[in-house]
């Protein structure tokens, strides 16, 4: 985080914000006095942490939970809930800009109230952050301690004056924003994906480092809001890793809507001269400098594993995070790691699967396994950007022959009324069966439409019994129903044609 | 404007004015000099390497159709071939190469680096490829054409392809003295075949045996608006190397494990991207049936517009594709001569439609790069929306090669015969169809 110069105020902003804090962490908490060794004590409460601690508790644990912040972890406080509340009011914004395409009169003088945004977008964080406040944690059984965590032993953890012992731990402490080494960053000031939601604001010339799903989502979210965006990425396309339609799309889109897209573009320097901040790009060895008020920035996330005294504990790290096996077990067989501070996907909902797969192993002795997770993701901008499962990339390096049925959204009914007819639905099949092996989705719910095919490979089903799930229509999922009909179709060889024609010949007799 | 009545021209002839007024293009537009061949006919173009390559590649095809005579295309061929031969390479500033590969744009006089622009990979391939068909086709005993041989085969073989791959399993890209390899994302299938068949066929320094097969791990099999296709956005990503190599019956291991082939993709990407304009989802001015064709190629420039209550962002030049985008309304008219050969139905009646419709765009049966109708009358634009000036070298040498292999299969002939092709796609994996039959011997055209 950086305490430099930038235009956000210090959290918390508003009384949204100490009523978050009330609940979260309230003030003049006392700690519960430790009575015997606990079956679980869990290390953080971002989703993870609560995830772990709500169901061991609810089957009869004895649980503790330690927070040294506020309840709810990144997710809550500085994460999804809070960038996609802002997203919400981005895309009203397009939508007013865009009155005239869905029928409408586009607003005479459309001025945008950042403000009025930023007070939605805390007052939605406390209102979620309720379910999770204190109170009702400990409603549910749970010994909530906060303070710092410090392992003392291989069984044992301090926490503020208290000394826990426990017959199984997990660590669920998270990740914070890691930040690119670029030379005069700090001194020049900037905000990570976490404090941005501190600004109160917007920042009129914008920077933002990073084109990954977070880099993406704020331009687009923060070019929406009316400010002049640069997007900066040092790779050829957005979003590495993901299909290179789907980010062909995305910088589309992006560009649509005015955000300027660098690509192949590194920040080599930054410097601070009055209210300006002057970055130097350099692409192919030519550098350019723009001047802007506001640098954002976080190229992916560093493990919160600093102070843990995990060495106490014989819990092995590296700078990616604690060292798990495929039980999500630590080198220390007593301990247990989930979410961000292990995982190489850090995502709310893997965290939180990966918590109840530490309770049933932890607890119950299970054996369920992390490689075993159907785990699909989706980036917020618009279209949404969601995939589970294999690319045919991986599949291809794996040796299996892929075929991809793809249905464009501007052929599903539904989007095309709906005026949200970019994108496509790609689900990968193994060639010659109809075994799904992944999916990608570009449209504008696409979070919503991939859990169809994220259900249908967890439940083995294949592309072929997917065109026989019925759709309400007019639906937008209906195009993942499509692609079923799209591979049913190619099933219709030349024989089975000529054996139906035969058939309904001899039928018309 | 036509100068002729084009409607009441058969198919043959519609086809010989196309390909003829498109091959007048080099005539124009080299230095004969240095043989250089400008990338544009706008004024102060530099030279294109790709566009002297396409040259090269159409001067055989002028002397067959009688549009040049034999020795005065010799003559240009011997220029080019002499300028690249004595051209200064090195990793320094002031050069027209690095390694045997040249840089993208050069100037038409000295011939010497432009622009800044990188060192090219898959441009140099298109290059070599025009020396090659230049080498096959010049079998004559005279000096000239002893020369054009000799040199075509020795700038060939002094490319270093093995130094392009870097330290990666597939070949750079570009390559710029200050950075280094550029670092473009080149996943998935596009025009980089006939790079690829050239690097692994060199004798001396070939691109690794691997290189090939690394690169169609990122090939993609779809199934879109019912077509099984390799996907590639951009027509022209169907179009080039095919220019060179008949892909027709040939497979390599990704096309046997699909049980088709190149030339076949090429057709059924040309019916997507018909299909893809019968659908039209932004609703661009002119899309349909007979006005299709999504490729690089000039546009009407940055800049965003409402049209029809839809905002659209429209781009200067750029890779349009099909039907991932992006697409701004911008046609490329000469993707038609140049997917002539996989679907001549298609293409024919989208060149009759383009002369019914829109005549104001063809300058004397010459195409333009892109035109634009839905800015018609919109902006500073005309009646015919915007329509790209002047004409560019790359799509006037696709247009007359593709033509000439659609009438004759000229090239495609030559190039069967050629043992560095031959060699590069037996390596690359391909069998079956002409490779499973033994090379000519080089066929004597006069």
């Amino acid at each position: 985080m950086s305490g430099e110069p930038t235009r956000a105020a210090a959290f918390p902003v508003d009384r949204n914000d100490v009523e978050l804090i009330r609940g979260a962490h309230p003030p003049h908490w006392k700690n519960p006095i430790p009575n015997g060794p606990y079956n679980l004590v869990v290390i953080g409460a971002g989703p993870a942490g609560l995830t772990a601690a709500r169901d061991a508790a609810s089957l009869g644990a004895k649980v503790a939970l330690i927070e040294r912040g506020l309840i709810g972890g990144a997710c809550v406080n500085a994460g999804s809930i809070p960038s996609k509340s802002i997203i919400r009011t981005a895309r009203l914004y397009a939508d007013m800009r865009d009155a005239e395409s869905f029928g409408g009169d586009p607003p005479d003088h459309l001025r945008v109230d950042f403000q009025r945004a930023m007070t939605r977008m805390r007052q939605i964080r406390q209102r979620i952050s309720r379910a999770d406040s204190a109170a009702s944690l400990v409603s549910e059984g749970i010994d909530l301690y906060f303070g710092e965590a410090r392992f003392a032993g291989r069984d044992t953890v301090t926490v503020a004056d208290s000394t826990l012992h426990f017959k199984k731990a997990l660590i669920a402490t998270g990740a914070h924003p890691a930040f690119p080494a670029i030379p005069g960053l700090v001194e020049a000031g900037y905000l990570s994906n976490e404090t941005m939601f501190d600004l109160t604001q917007c920042p009129p010339r914008l920077l933002v480092i990073g084109g990954g799903p977070l880099g993406c989502e704020t331009a687009q979210a923060f070019c929406l809001l009316g400010a002049k965006v640069i997007l900066a990425q040092s790779d050829p396309m957005f979003l590495p890793g993901e299909e290179r339609d789907a980010a062909q799309i995305l910088s589309d889109a992006l560009a649509r809507e005015g955000v300027e897209v660098c690509l192949n573009t590194e920040v080599v320097a930054v410097r601070r001269e009055g209210a300006n901040k002057f970055a130097d790009l350099m692409r192919d060895g030519d550098t350019t400098t723009i001047s802007v008020d506001e640098i954002i920035t976080g190229v992916g996330r560093s493990p919160n594993i600093a102070g843990l005294d995990l060495e106490e504990a014989g819990v092995a790290y590296d700078a990616s995070g604690i060292e798990v096996d495929d039980y999500l077990r630590t080198s220390n067989p007593h301990i247990y790691a989930a979410g961000d501070v292990c995982l190489e996907y850090k995502f709310t909902h893997t965290a939180e699967a990966t918590a109840r797969i530490v309770v049933r192993n932890a607890l119950f002795r299970g054996r369920e396994k992390l490689s075993e997770l159907v785990v699909p993701w989706c980036t917020y901008t618009d279209p949404e950007i969601a995939h589970v499962g294999l690319y045919p990339l991986e599949a291809r390096g794996n040796g299996i022959p892929v075929k991809t049925y793809t249905v464009l959204m501007h052929d599903v009914a539904r989007a095309v009324m709906d005026g949200e007819e970019e994108g496509f639905v790609k689900i990968h099949v193994r060639e010659g069966s109809d075994r799904i092996l992944g999916a990608t989705v570009v449209a504008s719910h696409a979070g919503e439409m991939i859990n169809t095919v994220t259900l249908a490979i967890r439940s083995g089903m294949g592309l072929h019994a997917l065109a026989d799930v019925i759709h309400p229509f007019p639906t937008q999922t209906q195009g993942i129903k499509m692609a079923g009909d799209a591979y049913r179709r190619t099933r219709f060889t030349s024989l089975r044609r000529r054996l139906a024609a035969r058939w309904l010949a001899w039928s018309r007799r | 404007m036509l100068r002729a009545d084009p409607a009441a021209l058969a198919d043959d002839e519609l086809l010989d004015r196309y390909q003829r007024a498109a091959f007048g293009y080099f005539l124009e537009n080299v230095n004969p000099d240095n043989g250089l061949v400008a990338d544009t006919s706008r004024p102060n173009s530099p030279c294109s390497i790709a566009v002297v390559g396409f040259a090269l590649s159409c001067y055989p095809i002028g002397v067959e159709r009688g549009w040049i005579a034999r020795d005065a295309a010799a003559r240009l061929t011997l220029a080019a071939l002499r300028f690249f031969q004595t051209s200064t390479q090195g990793s320094g500033q002031d050069v027209t190469g690095h390694k045997g590969f040249y840089y993208h744009f050069l100037d038409m006089r000295t011939g010497l680096r432009v622009w800044r622009c990188e060192l090219s990979m898959v441009d140099t391939a298109l290059l070599i490829a025009g020396m090659l068909v230049a080498g096959a086709y010049f079998s004559g005993d005279n000096d000239d054409e002893a020369e054009i041989r000799q040199l075509a085969e020795a700038l060939y073989r002094r490319v270093d392809w093995r130094w392009a791959q870097g330290s990666s399993p597939t070949l750079r890209q570009g390559w710029k003295a200050r950075s280094g390899f550029l670092h473009y994302g080149w996943e998935g299938y596009n025009e980089a075949t006939i790079l690829y068949v050239l690097s692994m066929a060199s004798p001396d320094r070939p691109s690794s045996d691997g290189s090939y097969e690394a690169w169609t791990a990122t090939y993609q099999w779809e199934n879109i608006y019912g077509h099984d296709v390799l996907y590639g956005g951009p027509l022209f990503m169907h179009q080039f190397s095919h220019a060179w190599i008949d892909f027709a019956g040939i497979r390599d291991a990704f096309m046997r494990e699909k049980n088709s082939d190149y030339f076949e993709n090429s057709r059924r990407s040309t019916h997507l991207h018909r299909d893809y304009a019968r659908h039209n989802p932004y609703g661009f001015d002119g899309y349909g049936e007979n006005l299709w064709g999504l490729s690089a190629g000039d546009g009407p420039g940055g800049f965003r517009a409402s049209v029809e209550r839809r905002r659209h962002r429209f781009s200067g030049y750029a890779a349009r594709g099909a039907p991932f985008g992006p697409d701004d309304g911008t046609i490329a008219p000469w993707s038609y001569p140049a997917s002539l050969p996989f679907a001549p139905d298609i293409c024919l009646a989208a060149l009759r439609h383009l002369v019914d419709r829109y005549p104001d765009v063809i300058d004397n049966f010459r195409l333009p790069s892109g035109f634009n109708p839905t800015l018609a009358n919109r902006r500073k634009f005309g009646r015919n929306g915007w329509v790209s000036e002047g004409h560019f070298g790359l799509d006037q040498g696709i247009a007359v090669m593709m033509i000439e292999n659609h009438r004759s299969g000229l090239i495609w002939e030559l190039m069967r015969s050629n043992p560095h092709i031959r060699r590069g796609l037996g390596k690359a994996g391909f069998t079956g169809g002409w490779l499973s039959r033994p090379a000519t011997g080089g066929r004597d055209v006069r």
